[in-house]
């Protein structure tokens, strides 16, 4: 189970993300754990493994018409799937790189693996319960997930 | 066809060949389009450490900017591998991984600096005129 100071740093990494990538802060939500089911899956998923210290799963997730948004903030031309895909790995691998600086190195983060569409294709360990950190930005709502042993 | 003026040649062949190493795509096109340096000039870009090593046999850079998680080949394996080839390139890592150690083994490994993800246009301009300012 992960502690509120561990949260935080996810938490941290996601407002940081915003400030410093689209040069716009986001409203990033206090975590809350997910009671039943799966938690949310919007069109585009960035998931990154984690293994070492810890061990499971992190993921953001995000739609269409707000990658669409973040990309032209980050000065992004070619509004494109793959580069959409390409930007919610990015922030998964992003954010959870960041977190090593309090996880420490044997925070071991995969490179990220997207998903487009097919919200069956995330996957959270059946054991672990998911944290979701809410994001909201320009109006538009995205999650990160962080699922950890 | 005429020749180019002495000065503008002279110019152009002062310019420092600069490849970016990164798994993302926005990242490599940030990185080309943000790039503010005169004395830099983008001459290749590469998806993983496998590729970077392999255009740079064939085209070594002066300067690299180089990711450290990465399919295939990660950025601290391609870093000793570019430092083999040509032991003098100058490299900025652009990495998510914030640890000190992370760092630190780059450092060790030969990059000349390190850049936190996520950045802004400024911090990478400065970092890169850093890098190029140690090399005097």
């Amino acid at each position: 189970m992960m502690t509120n100071v561990e949260l935080s740093t996810f938490v941290e990494g996601t407002t940081h993300y915003f400030e410093t990538a689209a040069n716009q802060p986001a409203s990033v939500g206090s975590p809350y754990l997910v009671q039943q089911g799966k938690p949310t899956v919007q069109e585009f998923t960035g998931m990154i493994s984690i293994a070492g210290k810890r061990r499971g799963i992190v993921y953001f997730t995000a739609s269409r018409p707000m990658l669409t948004v973040l990309l032209m903030r980050m000065g992004e031309t070619e509004l494109t799937e793959e580069n959409m895909a390409d930007l919610v790995g990015e922030v998964a691998n992003t954010i959870s790189g960041n977190a090593r600086r309090d996880f420490g190195k044997d925070f071991m983060i995969s490179v990220p693996q997207v998903v487009a569409g097919e919200p069956e294709k995330v996957a959270t360990p059946d054991n672990v319960r998911s944290f979701v950190i809410p994001i909201n930005w320009r109006s538009h709502a995205a999650q990160l997930v962080v699922c950890l042993e | 066809m005429s020749a180019a003026p002495a000065e503008a040649q002279t110019q152009v062949n002062s310019k420092l060949k600069l490849m970016i190493c990164d798994d993302s795509n926005i990242i490599r096109r940030k990185i080309e389009r943000e790039l503010k340096i005169e004395r830099l000039e983008v001459i290749a870009t590469a998806s993983n450490g496998r590729i970077a090593v392999e255009t740079f046999k064939k085209t070594p850079a002066d300067v690299v900017t180089m990711d450290i998680t990465m399919p295939e080949m990660d950025g601290i394996e391609c870093v000793e591998k570019l430092v083999a080839i040509k032991p003098d390139v100058l490299i900025l890592v652009i990495s998510a991984l914030s640890d000190k150690s992370t760092a630190i083994e780059a450092l060790k490994k030969g990059a000349n600096g390190f850049l936190c993800k996520p950045f802004t246009d400024r911090q990478l301009t400065e970092a890169l005129e850093e890098l190029l300012r140690g090399a005097q």
